[in-house]
């Protein structure tokens, strides 16, 4: 493996993945340090100014929502809890998805096609349905966005990881490390997993925008995060609502929204770059 | 006036140097050979003078054709030289071919493309020069997409395409390099034969093949031009030490000196076996068919043969990598199951295999420290960490690498310190048998030669038996003690190397040893050496499968297998090998 200094050297030769790892870490900051330091809280409504415009006078920098709730601490929050949903929900895609594709496609044969084929099964379950299912089975809870994201996610991950470990399990290291009678767990953790690391960091960073699209369009249809609490999506969800009077509501949180999945796709591009030449060189 | 003249020219990209102040010419007409290892901005040069250079390339120097100047020329005026005045041929047909095209269509859009006659006479013009190549039936392998033909034909066809519009000049870039040795000397001489007018510059890494064929040649090192003149006069007074050094490492038949093993002790005793793969739409492909041979404690026993002869499949079968369809592979007087996961621990240590690929063969994410230690960490789970570096040092100082080595990548590795890393890699365990598989075809000639003497070196320390697959003759002239030749997964003759050498008792072997390109320009080549191809092994010829390809078959080589004889120390499958004198 390659030491941190030198990931970070490398990193700042890459435009792409400086710039938005850089503005990804500033808005994770000020979400988590605006909320302990403003004077509103999420939760209490200013009577006198509901529907504020942005005003730094007023005390309310982003506004007000239609409950009179600062909307600049609600907004932190909402970054906060999409954030920890996408990654959350992608490492949940990355344990699961990487090891069932390393083993299907290292073990092969029957096992392969069994595994293969539960996935496509899983593919045809429509999404909705699926998560109207859990809501239904379980309490509306948190951890149920969780679940359900990281459910449909490692599916692909699954996919694009036994394609890779079917083309490096007939390389000739692993083959000389079959030969030695190396443990197939043992190949599978030392020789296949690390050369997975290249695309599979790169699909991560794909998946966290597509975790934060689907928590935002759950969020959108009511399911996703419950009030009190917020989250980008439910923010623009009530944004959308009241887009006649207080243009604010939407505009703010759904830029910042864009703003975090543009970097989020450019970190993405920039790490694929960023393997490829380390493959070459 | 010279047709080409190249004047200091350089390559660069950015910091790394590919060519520097290079300066030469060829006249109309003339064959020069320029000859160099990898990396020696051979190809680079090539490229260099087609204008085919990568955008980061930066060029410098002038390189004059005829009178125009080439370099910074734009690609309008470039497309007006190339193909129709200069012309080239890369080293395989198979990725310059347009795999979606018709050989005869691409040929003939040469033609068409510069204008050079309608589709019609483009069509006609085209089998002529297929016919001209050696295509049989051309009329119908016109019609062929490249991967219907064999590399041969292919590398034919490719010929075909740069001489048909009858070019000043061809660049052959390593031609033959993809090739089998029995057809190489084939594309050589139709590459002679079918120039006329036309000058070539024949890039190669393997002196034996610009010997006899070249009139003059140029020697690069890193990318400078170290020696040039006269074929003759720098095979028989070379100047530089590196001259000298590529021509001691190239092939040489004549002798062998190495030493002799003297044990009657057999470790791997095979008796028939057989491999078979299932090919989808084909039914069974046998690989191998009834092959015996017996490996002694303490010799390298070479396996030879062209693409297809199943000398790997062999080992591999032999290694328990892939099962045998028959036949029996015992290790130490014990029957060793067909499957490697059932193999015992013991059999699994004793018996290691080195690959082709150096760099391939090593895990890219792993430092050389563990990559030596994983087999100790299998079989040694006691072994402490200490003790395991201990043995990883001892180990790489024994394939002549030194400490420094330990915690690089396989990515910081040259091709011939890689081969070392798999080396010692195979070698922790101490096994008693080592399995090289082409361990030393991929790497340059003066490398190879100190991968050989390390093989030998550590053979005559611990009484190590080798197998040793190859298909080059020269390589196995120096390393193996007894050699097995093979031909479409049947072993045509068993011999010791000094009687394989000296009294071939097989026509194929004959042919082997006569396709050698050896380094000697004064040397009487041998008329055409084999005729056709090695066929396809799905559809193997009857009778004795060289048949169709030997010069000596007589009717009952068509209809009978020949069995195994037993002439004195050598076995020899062959109807005639009692009558023949090779």
């Amino acid at each position: 493996m390659i030491s941190a200094k030198q990931v970070f050297k490398r990193a700042r030769e890459n435009n792409a993945v400086f710039y938005s790892a850089s503005v990804l870490l500033a808005i994770a900051l000020v979400a988590i340090i605006t909320p302990l330091i403003s004077v509103n809280e999420y939760l209490t409504t200013d009577f006198d100014r509901i529907l504020h415009a942005p005003e730094l006078a007023a005390m309310h920098l982003f506004g007000t929502d239609d409950l009179g709730r600062d909307l600049l601490v609600r907004t932190m929050m909402g970054i906060k809890v999409t954030m920890v949903v996408a990654i959350v929900a992608s490492i949940v895609s990355l344990v699961i998805g990487v090891l069932y594709g390393a083993i299907a496609g290292y073990v092969g044969g029957r096992v392969d096609a069994v595994m293969m084929r539960i996935v496509d099964t899983l593919y045809a379950l429509p999404f909705i349905f699926f998560v109207i299912l859990l809501m239904v089975v379980f309490e509306r809870n948190f951890l149920l966005i969780f679940v359900a994201i990281g459910a449909i996610n490692w599916l692909d991950m699954a996919r694009i990881v036994r394609g890779q470990t079917i083309s490096l399990r007939e390389r000739e290291f692993v083959q000389a490390a079959r030969l030695t009678g190396v443990s197939t767990w043992r190949i599978i953790t030392r020789h296949i997993a690390p050369n997975l690391i290249g695309v599979v960091v790169v699909y991560v960073t794909l998946t966290i925008p597509q975790a934060i699209l689907v928590e935002s369009f759950l969020s959108f249809l009511g399911l996703g995060i419950q009030e009190p609490r917020t989250s980008l999506g439910a923010l623009v969800s009530n944004g959308v609502n009241q887009l006649e009077s207080a243009w604010w509501m939407l505009l703010i949180p759904g830029g910042l929204l864009a703003v975090i999945l543009m970097c989020f796709n450019f970190l993405g591009d920039g790490l694929r770059d960023f393997f490829d030449a380390r493959q070459s060189s | 006036m010279s047709l080409l003249r190249i004047d200091s020219l350089g390559v660069r990209y950015g910091e790394e140097v590919a060519v520097v102040n290079l300066s030469f010419s060829v006249d109309a007409g003339e064959s020069v050979g320029l000859v160099g290892e990898s990396g020696s901005g051979k190809t680079q040069t090539a490229m260099a003078i087609l204008g085919l250079l990568p955008r980061n390339a930066s060029v410098s120097g002038s390189i004059v054709f005829d009178g125009d100047e080439l370099q910074g020329a734009s690609e309008k005026q470039l497309d007006k030289i190339r193909a129709q005045r200069i012309s080239i041929v890369f080293q395989d047909p198979m990725l310059a071919l347009n795999p979606y095209l018709r050989i005869g269509d691409q040929i003939s859009r040469v033609l068409i493309a510069h204008g050079m006659g309608n589709r019609q006479h483009a069509a006609a013009r085209t089998l002529e020069m297929l016919k001209s190549v050696g295509l049989p039936d051309p009329g119908r392998q016109s019609q062929a997409y490249p991967h219907q033909l064999s590399g041969g034909m292919r590398q034919r066809a490719m010929i075909a395409s740069a001489l048909i519009t009858e070019p000043d000049l061809l660049i052959a870039d390593e031609p033959t390099t993809a090739l089998d040795v029995t057809v190489q000397a084939q594309i050589l001489d139709l590459l002679d034969a079918i120039r006329k007018n036309t000058a070539l510059l024949l890039i190669t890494h393997d002196l034996g093949i610009v010997a006899g064929r070249c009139e003059r040649m140029l020697v690069l090192e890193k990318g400078n031009l170290i020696e040039s003149g006269t074929t003759r006069a720098l095979f028989q007074a070379p100047q530089q030490e590196h001259t000298k050094a590529m021509l001691a490492a190239a092939p040489r038949l004549a002798q062998s000196d190495l030493p002799a093993s003297n044990s009657d002790e057999i470790l791997v005793n095979v008796d028939g076996a057989a491999v078979s793969y299932v090919e989808p739409g084909h039914g069974q492909l046998h690989a191998v068919r009834d092959v015996d041979l017996q490996l002694k404690r303490g010799e390298t026993l070479a396996i030879v043969g062209e693409s297809g002869s199943g000398k790997s499949s062999l080992v591999r079968a032999i290694l328990g990598l892939i099962p045998t369809r028959a036949g029996t592979v015992t290790y130490c007087g014990k029957k060793l199951p067909a499957d490697a996961r059932a193999r015992a621990a013991k059999t699994r240590r004793d018996l290691q295999l080195v690959f082709q690929d150096p760099i391939g063969s090593l895990n890219p994410q792993m430092r050389v420290i563990d990559i030596i230690r994983e087999p100790l960490h299998v079989h040694e789970k006691k072994l402490s960490r200490g003790d395991g570096k201990q043995r990883v040092e001892e180990m790489l100082r024994e394939v002549g690498l030194g400490d420094g080595f330990l915690e690089r990548f396989p990515h910081e590795l040259s091709g011939g310190q890689a081969q070392r890393v798999a080396i010692a890699r195979a070698l922790i365990l101490k096994p008693r048998v080592l399995v090289c598989d082409e361990a030393v075809a991929a790497l340059d000639g003066s490398v190879r030669e100190q991968i050989l003497f390390l093989l030998r070196q550590i053979q005559q320390a611990s009484g190590l038996s080798i197998l040793f697959i190859s298909h080059d003759l020269g390589v196995v002239r120096s390393i193996g003690h007894r050699v097995l030749v093979m031909y479409l997964g049947r072993m045509m003759e068993l011999s010791s190397n000094t009687e394989l050498f000296e009294r071939p008792r097989h026509p194929y072997t004959r042919a082997l040893i006569d396709a050698v390109p050896v380094p000697d320009p004064d040397r009487q080549r041998p008329p055409l050496p084999l005729g056709g191809e090695v066929p396809s092994i799905l559809s193997p010829p009857s009778g004795c499968a060289f048949h169709p390809r030997c010069a000596y078959a007589i009717s009952r080589c068509e209809n009978t297998l020949p069995e195994k004889r037993v002439l004195g120390a050598v076995t020899v499958a062959c109807h005639r090998a009692e009558e023949l004198d090779l």
